[in-house]
């Protein structure tokens, strides 16, 4: 292996009492790669995002970013080595504006002016200077989704992990929230998880399949969603592919 | 070979008086993961019911052992549907209102009964361990904490309210699918809770100054012990009842028992920083 | 949230209390003086709960214990320097180091609100018990007796810094700690809305997020709860000076019980809250001590259920939200006279 991966899980396993969640998962994503996540409820794709930024620490296994060992860090050091999260349910800070919000978070690496700069640039990007000065306890849920994905854009990470972006989004945010990641992925990695599979066509080069904790197949998009199992197992959920 | 024996006494008298003063507030917090600040309160109450009904020419035993459990339950039952029942789901909250009730029950019963200490004489005699008179009291206080944790035990295990109850505890949520009405269940532990604590007052009447704010000398023990213990009721109480009875005798006796109870509080410290979901966190997880 | 506007009002506030605070000794009597002296020192602990509960999101039952050792490391200094002035400085490293300690063990264990507020609270009732034990010629600091539960007498109150021949005045007192008081609030008030104050708002908010985004919420945490040692010990070094006598009573479950109403009362999340809730609160407890019918346990336990059941957020929260839902419907013009619940 010539390049040093951005990201190398190596037999990355966590059991709750008799469940293994995640099972013995090797995954590996190049530097400015993006890779889609997919699999049935239950499958594990936000318990692997947990254990990436230490939300959880695996009973097994290793977990590398360019190479250096961080299972067992905490998230605010892997953080800081430069992983941003959208998680699934919205993360934000509700009593505070949205402004405020991405001040906060880019005001981690900068300085307060330029992490003000950075807030307002962002905001332009993701269309939230109208709603800047709104507490986002107030906002919708969408809202709500979009400041959360502002304030990982104003970690400036390497690598963006995004749990279902496109969850309770009207068609036209979809829509959206797809150029963006591709706007993204010039400059970072990202890997998505989502279930929206027309999202999924649109943005993917690659996707892994997850099913019961473990790597299904992993290939090209078209391959991949054609592929006789992964139909299987998303009909036993009754999922149109 | 006395001494050792009146410091077993101490340390088997230590541990039965912690499970004492601790059960009531265990079994709240193991149901409903709060603390209830009015625990001392409750306890004083339990007291103050025996040392009345012993004046008004009732036996003690049917005092300690029937009317204050009865009385401090239906208290807390009473507290539970006026106050408790409108904080659901906010538990510190739930905690300040029952601060707020400790305040409350302190100074109505200075106001009825005044500041002033009264007490009842305790039932039984003394006996000797060579040089050293200790009291008959002190092993039947031993014999009621483990006949109470039995009692405990049998219900959460071979009742339906039991049953309820380790459901409850396991996953609240879960249990109200089930067709459990959680007001009910919440009712019920406040009740049970507040008897058992009207029990250990009872129980600790004949031996303690009785106060109206007698319950403060008692909680910080019983919060140490609790948080230590964790979150199952029986298994939690009886471990952090077993390991702080034993660390507070042995200190107290090496130093002074105000000492004891400082180092009680730091190896409790030390523990939660080790353990910080107790003792029953690690290794009773999911058990009673 | 108010910034700029809201620190400008702070401001010409500050400043118009302060003119006040020089100015009441042409106005009162001595006594009353006295009686201003103890509300001030007795707010600036206020502020010491509602900066870390409000703000920090550290729910603390025992913020007396900070009080009470600043209390009494500033009367063990005071008697063995004869100098007010190191006293007051240990008045605040004392309490500062005991929270550092305190806090790393029970923050860095990661335990809940509930354990937290528990494990403070016996903190406090555990001092009680060892400090009433002090009694006896073997307890001693230098030539300090700590007097178990007969407590300190005849403390050296504040001198001028450099000449402890030069005591000051009641009335000089009093300025010092009402001044104090306002610089406190103005320091918090800094503090507040410096980058440190809004990481640890976003902590409140959301501890997860903060993470994620780099902060480590615990060490963002333990320097709050070190904040607020040093200023509850400030405001017992105060306290102390105010009747030169400090007893181990400062330790008990009662003031415990009151720093967390004047909280509840004037509201979490803002400093003038806590201010006004503990003026409030001695001030009824002062008429509750002048009359023999209704005991003041029993009222402010009343109060304080009152309060959480009723007004959860407070006075000067629900007032500021009140004005705000004023003026945005004057704003919109809109008409509609809404019932309050």
């Amino acid at each position: 292996m010539s390049v040093t991966p951005l990201l190398e899980t190596k037999n990355l396993t966590i059991r709750f009492g008799g469940v293994t969640a995640v099972n013995n998962v090797n995954f590996t994503l190049r530097e400015q790669e993006l890779r889609c996540l997919i699999g049935p409820n239950g499958a594990g794709k936000s318990t692997f995002f947990k254990l990436l930024t230490g939300q959880l620490q695996p009973t097994e296994g290793h977990v590398h970013l360019r190479g250096k060992d961080i299972s067992g860090a905490f998230p605010h050091q892997i953080s800081r080595l430069g992983v941003g999260i959208k998680t699934q349910v919205p993360n934000v800070f509700d009593a505070m504006t949205v402004e405020e919000n991405l001040w906060i978070a880019a005001r981690q690496k900068h300085t307060p002016i330029f992490s003000s700069d950075l807030a307002e640039a962002i905001m332009t990007q993701l269309r939230l200077t109208g709603i800047a000065k709104r507490e986002v306890g107030q906002l919708s849920h969408g809202q709500r989704q979009w400041v959360e994905i502002g304030t990982v854009l104003a970690g400036e990470p390497d690598l963006i992990l995004l749990d279902e972006p496109a969850a309770g989004m009207t068609h036209d945010e979809v829509d959206r929230t797809a150029e963006l990641i591709l706007e993204i992925n010039k400059k970072r990695a990202l890997v998505v998880v989502e279930h929206d599979m027309q999202f999924i066509r649109k943005i993917a080069k690659t996707v892994t399949v997850l099913h019961q904790g473990a790597v299904l197949i992993e290939e090209d998009v078209h391959t991949a969603l054609q592929d006789k199992r992964v139909q299987d197992v998303y009909l036993g959920k009754g999922l149109a592919v | 070979m006395d001494i050792a024996i009146i410091v077993g006494l101490d340390i088997i008298s230590g541990i039965a008086s912690l499970l004492l003063i601790s059960a009531g507030l265990a079994v709240i917090f193991g149901m409903m993961k709060i603390i209830n600040l009015a625990h001392g309160e409750f306890l004083m109450l339990g007291a103050y019911t025996t040392v009345l009904s012993v004046s008004a020419g009732v036996n003690i035993w049917l005092a300690m052992l029937v009317i204050s459990p009865v009385v401090v339950g239906l208290f807390g039952v009473i507290v539970e549907r006026c106050l408790i029942q409108f904080l659901y789901g906010r538990l510190v909250d739930t905690m300040l209102a029952t601060w707020g009730l400790s305040l409350v029950i302190v100074g109505a019963t200075t106001m009825i009964f005044g500041n002033t200490i009264v007490g009842v004489a305790s039932p039984l005699g003394g006996f000797s361990v060579g040089q050293y008179q200790t009291s008959l009291y002190t092993p039947f206080l031993a014999v009621m904490a483990i006949l109470l944790m039995v009692l405990i035990w049998a219900v959460m295990r071979f009742t339906r309210a039991g049953l309820i109850a380790r459901a409850v505890m396991q996953n609240p949520e879960m249990a109200a699918t089930l067709g459990v009405n959680p007001a009910k269940v919440y009712m019920a532990t406040f009740g049970a809770g507040a008897a058992i604590s009207g029990l250990a007052g009872g129980l600790l009447a004949p031996v303690a100054g009785i106060v109206p704010t007698m319950g403060a000398a008692y909680i910080a023990k019983a919060f140490i012990t609790v948080v230590g213990g964790g979150t199952s009721i029986l298994w939690g109480l009886i471990s952090a009842s077993g390991l702080f009875g034993f660390i507070n005798q042995i200190a107290a006796f090496l130093t002074t028992p105000v000492f004891g109870e400082v180092i009680l509080f730091i190896s409790a410290v030390i523990l939660i920083r080790l353990l910080p979901l107790g003792i029953s966190g690690k290794f009773f997880k999911g058990r009673l | 949230m108010p910034k700029i506007h809201g620190m400008t009002i702070a401001l010409i506030g500050s400043a118009i209390a302060a003119v006040g605070v020089m100015i009441a000794p042409l106005f009162v009597d001595l006594f009353q003086i006295m009686q201003l002296t103890v509300f001030a020192a007795m707010a600036i602990l206020a502020l010491s709960l509602g900066f870390i509960w409000g703000y920090g999101g550290i729910l603390c039952f025992g913020q007396t214990s900070f009080f009470g050792l600043g209390a009494y490391a500033y009367a063990v200094a005071a008697i063995n320097f004869g100098d007010s002035t190191p006293a007051i400085v240990l008045a605040i490293i004392v309490p500062v180091i005991f929270a550092a300690l305190l806090g790393y063990f029970i923050i860095y264990g990661g335990v809940s609100d509930v354990y937290l507020g528990v494990i403070t609270l016996t903190v406090s009732l555990i001092l009680l018990n060892l400090v009433n034990s002090t009694a006896g010629d073997v307890y001693k600091i230098g030539t300090a007796r700590l007097g178990g539960f007969n407590g300190i007498p005849g403390v050296p109150t504040i001198n001028m810094p450099g000449d402890s021949s030069y005591i000051l005045s009641p009335e000089q007192a009093w300025i010092l700690t009402g001044l104090a008081l306002i610089a406190v609030y103005l320091g918090l008030r800094v503090l507040i809305a410096s980058t440190f104050g809004r990481v640890i708002i976003a902590i409140r908010e959301n501890e997860t997020r903060a993470a994620l985004l780099g902060y480590d919420p615990r060490i963002y945490k333990l320097l709050t709860f070190m904040i607020g040692g040093a200023v509850a010990g400030f405001a017992g070094a105060l306290y102390v000076n105010w009747g030169a006598f400090v007893s181990p009573t400062i330790f008990a479950l009662g003031l415990s019980a009151q720093i967390i109403i004047w909280v509840i009362i004037g509201g979490r999340g803002t400093l003038v809250g806590p201010i006004i809730g503990c003026l409030l609160v001695q001030w009824m407890v002062t008429e509750i001590g002048s009359q023999q019918t209704l005991d003041a346990s029993f009222i402010l336990g009343a109060v304080l259920i009152g309060f959480v059941l009723l007004v959860p957020k407070g006075i000067a929260p629900t007032v500021r939200d009140f004005v705000a839902a004023r003026l945005s419907r004057s704003n919109s013009d809109t008409v509609i006279e809404d019932v309050k619940q």
